[in-house]
């Protein structure tokens, strides 16, 4: 079956999320989608799939332009997803879960899942997926459920196959099972859909790439393109940033020492694996790298909200291991952490300013008078913040849930920097954030370097990495593929992005 | 400096719309509302099951003004019944009589107060505490111990009973907290469980000879009366019932307002309930403040325990808890779990208490006040429903998703502005 | 109002591997039953009545000295506790009918110690502990509809009030028990789409909705109770029960024939529904819809499986079916309404179905139990037992915590339950 999709466009409020994107997907083509995230890829796929509607433009398949109200009418016109996240019933079989929503009935709506496991196997044997249609979901690997997924869509008849992130959740071996599996189908004429943003992947099963940017189409490439024109495509931007900063002058001490660490995400899959780096004070060591490598897990296991596996590995602050310290003794010891996530880990939204610049700082002075709170020096305190920061609010008693989001970030990276630390653990800082906010934290974060301290970027954004890092350090699958000087060009990173060592 | 100017305007603008959203939305209003309503509701019940109403309604199309005026005689009996017997009693021959409903009103309201005070906490930490009536029940049994069986001085006596049902109470919910925290037991179930244990083993102890039994007593489980030195002494004279568990109520109000809002541990609790994961990320221990905020949930429900252990009049029974566990529960919700709302709401609860035998006297069951009560917190707890009756406007979204993404992706549109 | 935290599933919890704690907890409770009712035991004679009087077969009625029925009924306990500390130790899970069989054992060893030099009527306990149990089941069933689609029901107790108000009422004013049957189911029906609603389509915390049901139901009886109902008790509450029916043969069979199967129409209704919901949830498309929807709504969504629509007419009929359990105690059993008469049974409920694991079977099992536990306590009052009867009546209730907090393997309940169900 063919696919087009004719200009959708796809807006939020004020905010175009795909603006006019065309693409067309030959019978058995593997078509790769490829972006960074939040580029668009997955509300397009959701518009396709009927989870959203479309604000302009056309899904025509086979020529007949079509209206999907629902995934229903999608299913039933041909079109199959495997979401990122699978949907799947953790506690049913693989029959059953196959079989959801469409099921084989004998007399009385009783189930007949004799005809449901035949069914499975019979597309098992086809390509070769080796699944038991009586195994519990749960008991599976994850690579075998995301199959389960393929056989839910395959078994509506599915032609055109979305695939979504689909090697996010697979070890590498499982991705190269993965990726037979899709040459095969495509072999057996099912057109397939790859979102994706790893590079090696693109290259290694896709016969067409579309790399897509803010919401645009920025254009096609081959898969025999180099990963680094691919990697180039879909970081580029348009505006540089740039910040003014001298050459670092770098500290006796070595602030924080990772030794060959080791960390589990939630999923109980290694994250982290075996990662080593020191941070010397007054330095900006920048960890790159495409989201999902690892890097999430790494910070977190810094500040002690995720475990580094006994044995496996330390961490050192000034020369003292920290592994055994809580949180709040990590936090005392003197890091300052700006998570990833600031609205889940960073800020209470139903907390006024002033409340959220005490978050970690509820224990004694300058905020707390015993148990009790200090309001006066409290309000005092947020006062000077918000001015130093220029944290724009009508009052410190505002409530953050009410801030833009550059002016929420202000109010965390105020907290943080106004805290005794040597150590700052800065993730993520500008998602999501304005351009004018983005300048003023960049500074700032300078500015700490220039201080004396010791400073963990760990970016997605190359631009970001490249304005303000000293050395710049390459994860990608839990490994630092390794550590290059801030003067490395685009080229070269985005290699290392994509697992080659420099 | 302009780009500032700009953005303070904008913000001064949205925050003036906003306020009076919430004024239009937001629990006042919508509070008020609330009560109007149940009480209308109530209204209905009582004319639609009155028999007097029912006999005027058959000649209806005779005599209309008759069943009319027999509804409007029904409703103004009895909340005017409500009224006499829960605020001043318009009837009575002196002043003094006249006021005594109103102490009635705070004396029942005392340990509503007190054990709501308890549910709120709970609610601010993101907890249920629904088993107010076990921790009740198995500070009752410290309480009445003290009180029954230990000789000590005179208000000494009466402080180390209160000190006692705090103890008992706090250690009993601290278990539901240590389960939840340590096992993952949903505190519902839990407490529920737990009610009836404590209920049970309460009941166990008052039947037992050497236990709480009074002296000489068998088969029925009671206890002798709290001894004189340890009974909460009356606040004005004999004549009317009102005992210092009023001042304790009005303490324990101040106390909750202190330590929710003033105090650091107040705020670790509101934080842990708002985003237990912010919470963690400041180094917070989630788990320990589940047990504490759950202990000192059930602490509240102790002194409601201490209020009726101590007054108890010719000793404790197992029903001396009086339901006031699930009173409680309509009382923080009412009160929006805040110190002054709790108060009031204890109020409003207790003077139903206070008013129900004067309905009862001009005909009108006084249970009709449970059905205003629970369909009050009902509408408040249910925003949908009080809005579409009023047809009030929505309030403004919380967090949308259209707005998180496009916070996701402004920067963009931002940068071409800057270019 | 504060935010009360509905984001992850009310009885989710970590997966758990097969551990050595149910184990552990037998085989306390095996020694506390050789030390106590075995060794220490009283040597009085009991005597179990086993044989009704119209029984097919008679068995002889069983005479043994306390103690030594507490030492054999420990030894059996021992075995159990051995073999199930083989299964703890090659990772696997106890399988629930060893532990059946081994709380039934452990009843046969506490009765014998409770009774010890007096008699205990099997017949009698058996048939009470059904009757007795029979709200119980129908709540919990009522429970599992609703829980399996992914809404806590709360308000079971107040189902349960409902329909016993209603069943005794109508049933008395029309004069036709199935009048009023019908009657108290459609009531609790109508009480649970106001759960339904408010849960599904304003997200309304529903373990809220479910306490404030409760009180205006408990409100709105005792209102109607006093105001109208007790004005003319003869007239409006003198339903009269359901008259017994012996089914032929099985009513004949030992033990258990005039217990089970010499019971009014409650009690035949809930011997078929109760395998009938099995049957539905287990074996039926509709059975699995209603549990994606519970475990996985946004799963079922994509689907094509409306889960607002599932789930409401799944907590609808849940009610209708709690509402029958009400009937059963007015008209039913005991033949007119009583203020507050469900007096907790509803909460119980809400206990046998974590305990039950959302299984009709299991749950009815569970609510047996319960059911025991009343009767043994008002048997036991008679008797003047050894043990005082509030820890008889505590033990169901610790059985329930100590399955939740995950003492007795694992106890996972729908994944999405308590969760509302938000589309974009």
């Amino acid at each position: 079956m063919k696919l087009e999709l004719r200009g959708v466009t796809k807006r939020f409020g004020t905010l175009v999320a795909n603006d006019r994107i065309n693409l067309t997907v030959e019978p058995g083509e593997i078509h790769a989608l490829l972006g960074e995230n939040g580029a668009g890829k997955s509300t397009l796929m959701n518009v396709l799939y009927g989870l959203y509607q479309a604000d302009e433009g056309q899904i025509v398949l086979d020529g007949v332009a079509q209206n999907f109200k629902g995934p229903g009418d999608a299913m039933a016109a041909g079109i199959g997803m495997v979401h990122q996240h699978f949907m799947l019933i953790p506690v049913f079989t693989v029959a059953e879960n196959v079989v959801l929503g469409n099921e084989p009935t004998k007399k009385f709506g009783l189930l007949d899942l004799e005809a449901a496991r035949k069914k499975v196997r019979e597309l098992s044997d086809r390509f070769g997926f080796d699944v038991d249609p009586d195994a519990v979901i749960e008991d599976l690997p994850v690579g075998v459920q995301q199959r389960v997924e393929i056989i839910k869509s395959l078994i509506r008849d599915a032609k055109v196959l979305v695939l979504d992130e689909p090697t996010a959740v697979l070890t590498p071996q499982e991705t190269d099972e993965l990726m037979q599996i899709m040459r095969d189908l495509a072999k057996s004429g099912t057109s397939i859909i790859f979102i994706t943003h790893k590079l090696r992947e693109v290259q290694a099963v896709s016969d067409k790439i579309t790399v897509i940017r803010q919401g645009k189409v920025v254009g096609e490439a081959k898969p025999t393109d180099s990963a680094s024109e691919l990697a180039t495509m879909m970081v580029g931007r348009e505006v540089d940033l740039k910040v003014d900063k001298a050459v670092a002058k770098l500290g006796d001490t070595m602030t924080l020492r990772v030794e060959d660490i080791h960390v589990e995400d939630d999923r109980k899959q290694l994250a982290v694996d075996g990662v080593s780096f020191n941070v010397q004070a007054g330095e900006v060591l920048a960890i790159a790298g495409v989201q999902g490598n690892g890097q999430t897990e790494l910070a977190e296991a810094l500040l002690g909200l995720r475990p580094v596996l006994k044995g496996r590995g330390a961490i050192a602050l000034n020369d003292k291991y920290i592994d055994h310290l809580s949180v709040r003794k990590r936090l005392e010891s003197g890091i300052g952490y700006v998570p990833e996530d600031r609205k889940k880990d960073g800020l209470v939204g139903e907390f006024t300013i002033a409340e959220n610049l005490m978050l970690n700082g509820s224990y004694g002075k300058p905020f707390a008078k015993g148990i009790s709170i200090d309001f006066a020096n409290r309000d005092r305190i947020a006062d000077e913040l918000i001015k130093e920061f220029d944290v724009r609010t009508p009052s410190a008693s505002t409530h953050a849930e009410k801030l833009s989001g550059g002016n929420q970030q202000k109010v965390v990276v105020a907290r943080e920097l106004s805290r005794e630390v040597n150590l700052l653990i800065v993730s993520q800082p500008t998602r999501g954030v304005d351009v004018g906010s983005i300048e003023f934290i960049h500074e700032r974060i300078i500015a700490e370097r220039d201080q004396g301290k010791a400073v963990l970027l760990i970016s997605t954004e190359l631009d970001e990495v490249l304005a303000l890092a000293d050395r710049i350090a390459v994860m990608y699958r839990g490994k630092i593929v390794g550590i290059v000087g801030a003067d490395a060009t685009r080229e070269t990173l985005g290699k290392m992005m994509a697992g080659v060592s420099a | 400096m302009n780009n500032k100017k700009e953005v303070a305007v904008d913000a001064e603008q949205s925050t003036a719309n906003q306020v009076l959203r919430e004024i239009l939305t937001g629990s006042p209003v919508r509070t008020l509302l609330s009560i109007l309503v149940g009480f209308l509701v109530g209204a209905i019940f009582m004319v639609a099951f009155n028999p007097e109403v029912l006999n005027a309604m058959s000649y209806i199309f005779g005599r209309p003004a008759d069943a009319f005026a027999a509804m409007g005689k029904t409703i103004s009996d009895g909340y005017g019944a409500l009224f006499r017997g829960a605020i001043y009693n318009t009837q009575a021959s002196d002043f003094a009589t006249a006021i005594r409903p109103i102490t009635e009103t705070l004396r029942f309201a005392a340990p509503m107060i007190m054990a709501g005070l308890g549910i709120g906490l709970g609610f601010r930490v993101g907890l249920f505490n629904i088993g107010a009536v076990g921790q009740m029940a198995f500070a009752l049994i410290g309480v009445t111990y003290v009180s029954t069986r230990i000789e000590l001085p005179f208000i000494i006596h009466s402080l180390v009973a209160i000190i006692v049902a705090v103890v008992f109470a706090g250690a009993w919910g601290g278990i539901v907290g240590y389960l939840k925290a340590k096992t993952g037991a949903h505190e519902v179930i839990v407490t529920i469980m737990l009610n009836y244990v404590a209920l049970n083993l309460f009941t166990f102890f008052l039947r037992t000879p050497g236990l709480l039994l009074e002296e000489g007593g068998a088969g029925t489980p009671k206890s002798d009366p709290p001894a004189e030195t340890a009974a909460l002494p009356n606040l004005f004279t004999d004549e009317y019932r009102l005992h210092w568990g009023l001042v304790l109520a009005v303490a324990a109000t101040f106390f909750y307002w202190w330590l929710m809002e003033r105090s650091t541990i107040g705020y670790r609790f509101r934080m842990v309930g708002f985003n237990s994961s912010a919470a963690k990320a400041s180094g917070i221990r989630v788990e320990r403040t589940f047990v504490w905020a759950m202990a000192a949930s059930a602490a509240f429900a102790g002194l409601a325990a201490a209020n009726q252990g101590l007054t108890s009049v010719g000793g404790v029974t197992p029903s001396i808890h009086a339901n006031i566990g699930f009173d409680a529960i309509t009382v923080a919700l009412l009160g929006g779990s805040r110190a002054g709302g709790i108060f009031l709401a204890g109020l409003l609860f207790g003077a139903f208490k206070a008013g129900g035998p004067a309905m009862q006297v001009v005909g009108v069951a006084p249970e009709i006040l449970n059905v205003v009560q629970a369909l009050i917190v009902m509408f408040i707890a249910a925003p949908p429903l009080i809005r579409a009756l009023f047809r009030l406007p929505q309030p403004p979204k919380r967090k949308p998703i259209s707005e998180w993404v496009a916070a996701k992706f402004s920067k963009p549109a931002n940068k071409k502005v800057a270019k | 109002m504060s935010r009360i935290e509905v984001t992850s599933g009310m009885f989710s919890q970590v997966e758990r591997k097969p551990s050595l704690k149910a184990p552990i907890v037998m085989s306390f409770v095996a020694i506390v039953s050789l030390v106590f009712f075995g060794i220490l035991g009283p040597t009085s004679v009991v005597h179990f009545q086993i044989t009704e009087a119209n029984a097919l077969v008679s068995i002889p009625d069983l005479n043994l000295p306390s103690n030594s029925l507490g030492i054999w009924a420990s030894v059996v306990l021992l075995l159990l506790t051995a073999a199930s500390f083989w299964f703890g130790i090659a990772r696997k899970f106890v399988p629930r009918v060893l532990v059946i069989v081994f709380g039934l054992t452990a009843i046969v060893a506490l009765l014998g110690w409770i009774a010890a030099g007096a008699d205990v009527p099997v017949g009698f306990l058996l048939g009470n502990t059904l009757v007795l149990a029979l709200p119980i089941i129908l709540g919990g069933m009522g429970g599992i509809m609703s829980e399996r689609v992914g809404v806590v029901n709360i308000a079971i107790e107040g189902q349960l009030l409902t329909g016993a108000f209603v069943a005794s009422v109508v049933g008395s004013i029309t004069n036709n028990l199935w009048v009023g049957l019908i009657a108290a189911m459609i009531a609790a029906a109508l009480l649970s789409t106001v759960l339904a609603s408010l849960a599904i389509k304003y997200l309304v915390d529903q373990i809220i909705i479910g306490v404030l049901l409760n009180v205006l139901v408990i409100g709105v009886t005792n209102f109607l109770y006093s105001q109208v109902i007790s004005q003319d008790n003869a007239n409006l509450n003198f339903p009269g029960t359901f008259d017994r029916i012996p089914i032929p043969l099985l009513s004949q069979l030992p033990v258990i024939g005039d217990a089970f199967f010499n019971q009014g129409a409650t009690v035949y209704l809930t011997f078929l529904l109760v395998p009938a919901l099995w049957f539905i949830l287990f074996r039926t498309k509709l059975g699995l819809r209603a549990r994606a929807v519970g475990e996985h709504p946004l799963a079922a969504d994509t689907v094509g499986i409306n889960v607002a629509k599932t789930r409401f007419w799944w907590v609808t009929l849940g009610g209708a079916v709690a509402g029958l359990g009400g009937a059963a105690i007015t008209i039913g059993n005991v033949g007119a309404f009583g203020r507050e008469m469900t007096g907790g049974q509803g909460f119980i409920a809400l206990a046998v179905v974590i305990l039950g694991r959302w299984q009709p079977i299991y749950v009815s099992i569970s609510a047996l139990l319960f059911g025991f536990a009343i009767i043994l306590r008002i048997w036991a009052n008679q008797i003047n037992p050894v043990i005082p009867v509030d820890f008889i009546t505590m033990v169901p209730y610790l059985v329930t915590l100590i399955a939740v907090a995950g003492f007795a393997g694992r106890v996972r309940g729908p994944a999405a339950s308590g969760k509302p169900y938000e589309k974009n």
